[in-house]
C-alpha cells in the first residue's frame, strides 16, 4: 500500500463520524413525536378491509366521513398500544354522544389475538379495520404502532400524533384540535 | 446553603478540570516536570469538589429541600429513604452529576495506581480525562443545573417515578455509569498514546485492567436492567431493542471487542492501530448513547429527558470529542508499526474474526437505532425497525461468534496448524454434534431450530474450553502444582475461562426461553384455575394493601403441580399516592430452570381481573450468563502480573513489543 493510499484508510473512521454527525444534526432539526406527515392536509387514502369484529364486513373511507374521527393505529403485540388503551377507553367515552368517534386500524396483528386484547381490556373503537399485512398501513405512512390520525368530517388528515395517547397529550394537543373540527362547517 | 454550596463545587470543579486538561499536557509536550506533576493533585481536586457536590445533592434529597426544582420534580416527602438517594440519579441533572462524579472518580483512581507509569503518560492521560469532565461540568452547568432554586418553593415534590422505586433501578444506573465512565480511561490512554507517538505492548498493559473493570460494570449495569425491565414492566420481556438499551449496548459489544484487541496487542504486540480505533469507538458510543438518551432524537419509552437545546450542546460535544480524536488518529496511526507477525491458523487470526464479527454487531445495532432517522433525513420516506429485525441479525451474528470462540481458545498465538486443532478438538466437536442430533429428535426440540443450534453451541463453547483446560493442567506434576496456577499465576486465564462460560450460560437460557416460553393473558373471576405449561394456577381474587407511599389491589394465586401446592403468588397492582400513576408488580417464583411469572392487568367486573401468567423457562440463565462474564472479568484482572506492574515503582514500563 502507498503511503498516501494508507493515510487515506486511516481517514475513513472520521469521515464514517462526519457522515453520522450529519444525520444526528438532521434529527435534532426534527421532533420525532411531531413527525409531519405528507398526508396532512390530504384526503385518507381509499382503502377497503375487513372488519376485525366482524370478518364479512368492508369497512373503508367513506365510514370515516360525516364525523370527526380519532384513527388509532394499534395491535395486541404492541406493549405501548397497551398502555395507552385506559386513555382511548377514556376518549372513546367522551365521543359517546356522537360528536367523534374512535377508529381502529389492527396493523400487523392476528385477529384472535386482537379480539382477545379487546375482550380483556374493552373495545373503544366504534369499529377496527383489520390490516394483517400492512397493506393499508403502507398507504397511512405507518411508521410504528401507536399512531393515532386525526381525521374531519370530510375524511382530510388534519393531524398525526406518534406513540401513545395520554391524558396529557389528549388534553393538550388532541382535544382541542377535536373540538375546532367539531365546530367547523 | 446547601445547594449553593453544592452549585459552588461544582464550578470550582469545573475550573480544576480546565487546568487539568491544559496544564499538564503542555508540561509533557514541552518536557515541563513541574507542570505534568500538576495532574495528579488536579485530579485528587476535581475528585473532591465533585464528592462534595454529590453530597450536597443527596443531602438536599434527604431533607426534601423542595426548593431545588430538580429534587421538586424528583422526590416526595413519603418516600421511603433509601430511595430518596436514588432519585439523586432518578432523571436527567442528577444523572448528569453522577457521571461527572465518576469521572471524577475514575480520574482519581487512575492518578493513585498510576505510580509505574512514565510522567509524561500520566500527565497526558489525566489531561484527557480532564477535558471529557470539561465538556459534562459545562453541559450540566449550563443547560442542566441540578442545583436551580424555585421560588415559592412547592409543599411536596413531585415523587420520583414509580417505576424506579424499586432496588433494582436504584443500582442499575450507578452500575451503567461506572461502566460508560469507565470505558473513559481506556480511551484517554489510547489518546494520551497517540499524542505521545508511543503505542506500544506496555500501553496495552496499562489500559487493559481498567478496561476489564469499566466492561464488567457496564455488564453487571445491562443486566440489571434487563432484570428490572422484566419483572418491573409486568410484561414479562427481558430485551426490547429500544433505543436507550441499544445505546448501552453498543459500548458494551465494542469494549468486548476491545478487551480481546488489547490481549493481542499487550501478548504479541499486533493490531495496535486496530485497538487504538476500538478504544476510541467504545468511549464515543458511550457518549453517543448519553446523546440518544439525552436529545431526543429517537423516541423511546425511555427518553424521560428530552430537550433541543441540551441535544446541540451534547453534538458539539461529541463533534470535538470523537471527531478530534478520529482526526488524532488519522494523522498519528499511519506511523505505528503493524507489529507481531502471525499466520492465518493462529489465536491471532481467531481474535481478529471474532472482533469483527463483535464490530460488525455494533454497526447492525447502530443501524437499526439509527435506521428512522436514516430513512427520513435521505428522504426514503419512513420504516420502523422493530424487534424482528434486531433479532434476525443478531442471531445471524452470534452463531459465528461462539464458533470461533471455541477455536480460539485451545489456538497457538503466532502460528498453528490446522490439523493439531482438529485433533485437539474433535471429542469437543464430535459431543457438540452429538448435542445437536440428540436436540435434534421432536421429543426435545419441539420442532424448534433453534434449541438444537442453541445447544450444540453451548456445549461447543464449554467443551472447547474444558479442552484446553485439560491441556492446561495435564502436564502439571501434583494438584498442588494445579491449585498454585490457579491462585497464583494465571487468573487472567480462568477469568477468561469464567467470562466464556458465562456466553455459553447465556445461550442456553436465551434458546430455552425463545423457544418454550409459555405466555397467557387470560380473564379469571376469583375461584377460576387455568392450566398452564402443565401447572395449575387458581385466582383467589384481590384484596386492598398498604405501603408506604401507595395502595395497592394484591391478587393470590396458588400454583399446583399436579395435587402438590409449589407455592402463593401475590401480584399487586399499586396506585402511587404523589403522582396517582399505577404501576403492576409482578408476582415471580424464580426458579434456576424456570420462572413462573403472573402479573394483574386491568380489573374487570365483578372481582375479575386479566391476568397475566407467563411460564418463563432457564430466564434465569440470562443474567447468570452476564453476571458469570462480569465475574470473570473481575477474576481477570487479579492476576499477578497487572500487580507486579504497579509494584514495580520507578522502572520505565516499556516492554519492546513481541516481534516474530
Amino acid at each position: 500500500m502507498s503511503k498516501s493510499r494508507k493515510t487515506l484508510t486511516y481517514l475513513i473512521p472520521l469521515a464514517l463520524f462526519a457522515v453520522l454527525v450529519g444525520f444526528l444534526s438532521y434529527g435534532l432539526t426534527t421532533d420525532p413525536r411531531k413527525v409531519p406527515s405528507p398526508l396532512i392536509g390530504k384526503s385518507i387514502p381509499e382503502f377497503a378491509l375487513p372488519a376485525l369484529m366482524e370478518p364479512t364486513r368492508q369497512v373503508t373511507q367513506e365510514d370515516l366521513k360525516g364525523r370527526v374521527s380519532l384513527v388509532n393505529v394499534w395491535a395486541s403485540w404492541c406493549p405501548s398500544c397497551r398502555a395507552e388503551h385506559k386513555a382511548l377507553m377514556e376518549i372513546a367515552q367522551q365521543g359517546r354522544d356522537g360528536s367523534f368517534q374512535v377508529i381502529g386500524l389492527n396493523w400487523k396483528d392476528e385477529r384472535d389475538l386482537a379480539l382477545e386484547m379487546l375482550r380483556l381490556f374493552g373495545n373503544p373503537y366504534a369499529f377496527s379495520a383489520f390490516d394483517p399485512d400492512n397493506d393499508v398501513g403502507l398507504d397511512f405512512g405507518v411508521y410504528g404502532a401507536p399512531e393515532t390520525f386525526i381525521v374531519d368530517r370530510d375524511g382530510i388528515i388534519r393531524y398525526k400524533h406518534i406513540g401513545p395517547v395520554d391524558e396529557e397529550v389528549w388534553q393538550q394537543t388532541l382535544s382541542p384540535l377535536v373540538e375546532e373540527l367539531k365546530a367547523k362547517s | 446553603m446547601i445547594p449553593e454550596l453544592g452549585h459552588f463545587a461544582l464550578i470550582l470543579a469545573l475550573g480544576l478540570a480546565l487546568v487539568q486538561s491544559a496544564l499538564p499536557l503542555a508540561g509533557s509536550l514541552t518536557g515541563n516536570r513541574t507542570w505534568m506533576a500538576t495532574a495528579r493533585p488536579l485530579a485528587y481536586g476535581q475528585f473532591l469538589f465533585l464528592a462534595i457536590s454529590f453530597a450536597c445533592l443527596v443531602q438536599i434529597f434527604l431533607t426534601d429541600d423542595f426548593s431545588v426544582v430538580y429534587a421538586a420534580g424528583n422526590s416526595n416527602t413519603l418516600l421511603p429513604g433509601v430511595y430518596k438517594v436514588s432519585a439523586v440519579w432518578g432523571a436527567h441533572e442528577g444523572s448528569l452529576l453522577l457521571w461527572a462524579f465518576f469521572l471524577g472518580a475514575w480520574a482519581a483512581s487512575v492518578a493513585a495506581f498510576s505510580r509505574s507509569l512514565p510522567v509524561a503518560m500520566v500527565a497526558r492521560t489525566l489531561a484527557v480525562l480532564g477535558m471529557v469532565s470539561v465538556g459534562f461540568l459545562l453541559f450540566m452547568l449550563l443547560t442542566s443545573n441540578p442545583f436551580d432554586r424555585i421560588f415559592p418553593p412547592p409543599p411536596d415534590g413531585r415523587d420520583l417515578n414509580p417505576l424506579l422505586q424499586d432496588p433494582g433501578l436504584a443500582i442499575h444506573p450507578p452500575m451503567l455509569y461506572m461502566g460508560y465512565v469507565g470505558f473513559s480511561v481506556a480511551f484517554a490512554f489510547a489518546i494520551a498514546a497517540l499524542i505521545g507517538g508511543k503505542l506500544d505492548a506496555a500501553w496495552a498493559r496499562w489500559s487493559r485492567p481498567w478496561t476489564t473493570v469499566a466492561w464488567a460494570f457496564l455488564t453487571v449495569g445491562i443486566a440489571l436492567g434487563s432484570w428490572w425491565a422484566y419483572y418491573e414492566l409486568g410484561w414479562g420481556g427481558w430485551w426490547f431493542w429500544d433505543p436507550v438499551e441499544n445505546a448501552s449496548l453498543m459500548p458494551w459489544i465494542a469494549g468486548t471487542a476491545l478487551i480481546h484487541s488489547l490481549a493481542v496487542t499487550e501478548k504479541r504486540g499486533a493490531f495496535k492501530s486496530w485497538t487504538v480505533l476500538l478504544a476510541i469507538t467504545a468511549f464515543s458510543l458511550s457518549l453517543l448513547g448519553t446523546f440518544l438518551v439525552r436529545s431526543g432524537v429517537l423516541t423511546s419509552v425511555h427518553a424521560f429527558a428530552t430537550d433541543p437545546t441540551r441535544g446541540v450542546f451534547i453534538l458539539a460535544f461529541l463533534g470535538v470529542v470523537i471527531g478530534g480524536s478520529l482526526a488524532l488518529y488519522a494523522w498519528r496511526a499511519p506511523a505505528v508499526s503493524s507489529g507481531g507477525r502471525f499466520t492465518l491458523v493462529s489465536r491471532e487470526s481467531f481474535l481478529l474474526a471474532n472482533n469483527l464479527l463483535l464490530i460488525l454487531l455494533t454497526a447492525l445495532v447502530l443501524l437499526g437505532t439509527l435506521a428512522p432517522l436514516i430513512y427520513e433525513a435521505l428522504g426514503l420516506g419512513k420504516i420502523s425497525v422493530g424487534f424482528p429485525w434486531f433479532n434476525k441479525m443478531f442471531l445471524a451474528v452470534t452463531p459465528f461468534i461462539a464458533l470461533t470462540l471455541g477455536i480460539g481458545v485451545v489456538s497457538r498465538w503466532k502460528q498453528d496448524d490446522g490439523a493439531r486443532l482438529v485433533r485437539q478438538l474433535r471429542i469437543a466437536l464430535g459431543l457438540s454434534l452429538g448435542v445437536l442430533l440428540v436436540s435434534l429428535l421432536p421429543v426435545f426440540s419441539g420442532g424448534r431450530l433453534w434449541v438444537p443450534v442453541g445447544l450444540a453451541l453451548a456445549a461447543w463453547i464449554l467443551l472447547s474450553h474444558l479442552t484446553s483446560l485439560y491441556e492446561r493442567l495435564r502436564h502439571k506434576a501434583n494438584p498442588g502444582a494445579m491449585l498454585a496456577d490457579f491462585l497464583g499465576h494465571s487468573r487472567s486465564y480462568y477469568g477468561m475461562l469464567l467470562a466464556h462460560l458465562g456466553v455459553a450460560a447465556f445461550i442456553v437460557g436465551l434458546t430455552m426461553l425463545a423457544s418454550f416460553e409459555v405466555e397467557r393473558d387470560l380473564r379469571m373471576a376469583p375461584g377460576d384455575s387455568v392450566e398452564v405449561a402443565g401447572l395449575r394456577f387458581e385466582f383467589e381474587g384481590t384484596r386492598p394493601a398498604r405501603g408506604a407511599n401507595y395502595s395497592a389491589e394484591r391478587g393470590r394465586v396458588l400454583v399446583f403441580d399436579g395435587e402438590r401446592q409449589i407455592t402463593e403468588l401475590a401480584p399487586e397492582k399499586r396506585t402511587y399516592f404523589a403522582s396517582a400513576q399505577t404501576m403492576t408488580e409482578a408476582a415471580i417464583d424464580a426458579g434456576l430452570l424456570r420462572d413462573i411469572y403472573v402479573s394483574l392487568g386491568e380489573p374487570l367486573e365483578d372481582g375479575a381481573w386479566s391476568l397475566r401468567i407467563y411460564y418463563k423457562p432457564y430466564v434465569r440463565w440470562i443474567w447468570l450468563g452476564a453476571l458469570l462474564m462480569a465475574c470473570g472479568g473481575v477474576l481477570a484482572i487479579t492476576d499477578r502480573r497487572y500487580r507486579t506492574a504497579t509494584r514495580r515503582v520507578g522502572v520505565p514500563a516499556t516492554a519492546v513489543p513481541a516481534r516474530a
